[in-house]
C-alpha cells in the first residue's frame, strides 16, 4: 500500500453546548493512502463532516492525534494550520461559501495570492476556465446561480494544486444533474492533479465512485469498506 | 381571471398592461396619500390658526421669528458654521479608524491577546457610560490644565478629542455588530483557503462588515454633526455660541433659530440619505 498522506490515530471531538458536553467523534482511527478517494458515509449528526473538519484541520482534535502529510495538526497553531492548509488542502463545502464581495476570478485568485504567487490571476482565470466558467469571471456570487457558485468553489479549491481534497456533501444543495455535472467535475480535478480526495456525501452512487467507505454512526466507524470502484 | 395572474409573463407575448393587483395596490396607495396628505394638511392649518391665537405670541414672534435680527446674524452664523464642519471633518475620519480598532480589539479572540479584548471591553463601557459634555469638560478643560504649550492647550483641540474618544465607543459597537454578523461560515471558508485570522479579517469579515453598517454609522455621524455644538461650552465659537453673541447683543432669539435652520440643511438631507440606504438593504436582503 502506497504512504499514508492522512491519518487519525484515537481521535476525539467533544464540544461544550448549552445542554452540556456533547461527544461528537468518539475513538476514530484511520489512514487515508496518498491518491486514494475515501468516502464518508452515514446518516445526519453521525460526525461524517466534523471527522472532515478534524482532517482539515477546521476543528482541533479534543483527544488523540490527526496528522497529514507527517504533520501533527494538532500541535500547531491556528496561524500555522492556516498557512499549512493554503500550502496542501483545498476544502469545498456543501453552501459554497464564497466571499459575497469578490468576484468569481477574485474569490480564486486571492489564496493564490496569499500564497505570493505573482500570476495569481492568470492561474486563476485557467482554473475557472477548467470548470467551464471563463465567461463568468467579473461575476459576483450572488450572481451565479448554485452550480455555478459550487464550480467556483471547486476552481478555488483545486487552484493551489493541494494534495488533500476535502469535500463536504459537495452537491447536498445541488439538483440532481447538476450535482452529477459538479461530481464529474470534482473527480476530474483529482484525476488531474493526483489528489487525495476525502468526501462526505449521502449519495450512494457517488460513494460508489471513491475507492474506500467508511459508515460512520453516533460518532464512531461503524464499516469500512472498499467500494466498488476499487473492486 | 385571477387577481395574482400576471397576465401572461414569461410566455413570450409582448408586455401587457398593468394587473388587475398592480391596479388595486396603485388605488390603494392613491388612497393612504391622499388621506395622508389631508391630515397633514388640517394638522398644519391648526397650528397656523391656533398657534397666534396665543397669548403671548406677538412676544415670541418678536423673540424668535424677527426676520430683521434673522437677516443681520444669519450671514455671521454661517461663517461660524464653517468652525463646526471643520471639527466635523477632522474628527470624522479619526473616530471611524479609533472605532474600527476597538471593534478589532474587541473581537481579538486568541487568548494571549486577551488585554486587548479587555481594554476594548472597558473603552467602550467608560465612553458610553459617561454623557459627551462630561467627556468635553473633563477632557476639555482638564487636559490644558496641565500646562502644555501653544496650541496645544486650545480647548479647540480637545474638545475635538473629547468628541472623537466618545463617538469611538459607539461607532465601535456598530462595527462590532457588523462583524458578528457576518456568519461563521464565511470564517470557515477564509479557515479552507489558509487565510490567517489576520488575513480573515482584512480580506473576507471587514469588507462586508462594514459596507453592512453604513446606515448605522451614517445616523451617528449625523448626531455627531449636531453635537458639535456642545464644543461651545469649553471655549470655540462655532455657530452655537456665535448665536448666544448676537442673542446677548441684540437681546433677541432668533439666531438660535437661524443657528437651528443651518443644522437641518445638514442633517435632513444626510438622514433621508442614511434612511434610503438602510431601505436599499433591507430589500436587497429580503
Amino acid at each position: 500500500m502506497s504512504e499514508t498522506i492522512l491519518s487519525l490515530e484515537n481521535a476525539e471531538l467533544s464540544l461544550d453546548g448549552n445542554a452540556g458536553r456533547v461527544d461528537i467523534l468518539k475513538d476514530i482511527t484511520l489512514g487515508v493512502a496518498r491518491g486514494e478517494t475515501l468516502g464518508l458515509v452515514g446518516p445526519s449528526g453521525s460526525g461524517k463532516s466534523s471527522l472532515l473538519m478534524l482532517m482539515g484541520g477546521l476543528e482541533r482534535a479534543t483527544g488523540g492525534r490527526v496528522s497529514a502529510l507527517g504533520h501533527d495538526l494538532t500541535a500547531h497553531g491556528e496561524d500555522a494550520l492556516a498557512r499549512f492548509r493554503r500550502e496542501h488542502m483545498g476544502v469545498v463545502f456543501q453552501s459554497f461559501h464564497l466571499i459575497p464581495t469578490m468576484t468569481a476570478l477574485e474569490n480564486v485568485a486571492t489564496p493564490l495570492e496569499l500564497s505570493g504567487a505573482a500570476d495569481a490571476f492568470a492561474r486563476a482565470s485557467a482554473e475557472l476556465e477548467a470548470v467551464g466558467l471563463g465567461e463568468r469571471k467579473d461575476h459576483y456570487p450572488s450572481q451565479m446561480s448554485g452550480g455555478e457558485q459550487q464550480r467556483v468553489a471547486l476552481a478555488r479549491a483545486a487552484a493551489p494544486r493541494p494534495k488533500i481534497l476535502l469535500a463536504d456533501e459537495p452537491t447536498g444543495n445541488l439538483d440532481g444533474t447538476t450535482g452529477q455535472a459538479i461530481m464529474d467535475l470534482l473527480f476530474g480535478l483529482r484525476d488531474r492533479h493526483g489528489a487525495t480526495l476525502v468526501l462526505v456525501t449521502h449519495a450512494p452512487e457517488l460513494a460508489a465512485r471513491c475507492d474506500r467507505v467508511i459508515r460512520l454512526i453516533d460518532g464512531r466507524i461503524a464499516a469500512e469498506q472498499a467500494s466498488e470502484a476499487a473492486e | 381571471m385571477a387577481l395574482a395572474d400576471q397576465g401572461g409573463q414569461g410566455t413570450g407575448r409582448p408586455a401587457p398592461g398593468p394587473t388587475r393587483r398592480q391596479i388595486y395596490e396603485a388605488e390603494v396607495r392613491r388612497r393612504s396619500n391622499l388621506i395622508a396628505a389631508g391630515s397633514t394638511l388640517t394638522v398644519l392649518i391648526l397650528l397656523i390658526v391656533l398657534i397666534p391665537m396665543a397669548p403671548g405670541w406677538e412676544g415670541v414672534k418678536k423673540s424668535f421669528f424677527n426676520a430683521e435680527v434673522f437677516a443681520r446674524t444669519f450671514p455671521g452664523l454661517l461663517e461660524a458654521f464653517l468652525l463646526d464642519v471643520a471639527i466635523f471633518a477632522w474628527s470624522a475620519p479619526l473616530i471611524f479608524i479609533l472605532g474600527l480598532l476597538i471593534a478589532l480589539c474587541r473581537d481579538v479572540r486568541k487568548p494571549a491577546l486577551y488585554p486587548l479584548r479587555l481594554f476594548g471591553i472597558l473603552y467602550t463601557d467608560i465612553f458610553r457610560g459617561i454623557p459627551v459634555i462630561l467627556v468635553i469638560y473633563l477632557v476639555g478643560f482638564g487636559v490644558p490644565g496641565l500646562g502644555l504649550p501653544r496650541p496645544w492647550n486650545s480647548p479647540y483641540i480637545w474638545g475635538t478629542v473629547a468628541l472623537v474618544l466618545t463617538y469611538a465607543a459607539y461607532v465601535a459597537e456598530v462595527f462590532r455588530t457588523g462583524i458578528e454578523s457576518i456568519h461563521q461560515s464565511q470564517r470557515s471558508a477564509a479557515a479552507s483557503l489558509g487565510l490567517s485570522s489576520s488575513d480573515t479579517m482584512r480580506f473576507v469579515i471587514l469588507p462586508q462588515a462594514i459596507r453592512r453598517v453604513v446606515p448605522a454609522n451614517m445616523n451617528l455621524f449625523i448626531a455627531l454633526q449636531k453635537d458639535v455644538a456642545l464644543l461651545s461650552f469649553i471655549g470655540p465659537v462655532e455657530i452655537f455660541r456665535q448665536a448666544g453673541v448676537y442673542k446677548s447683543l441684540l437681546a433677541n432669539f432668533t439666531p438660535y433659530v437661524g443657528a437651528a435652520l443651518i443644522f437641518l440643511a445638514i442633517t435632513i438631507p444626510a438622514t433621508r440619505y442614511a434612511d434610503y440606504l438602510l431601505a436599499k438593504q433591507s430589500k436587497a436582503r429580503s
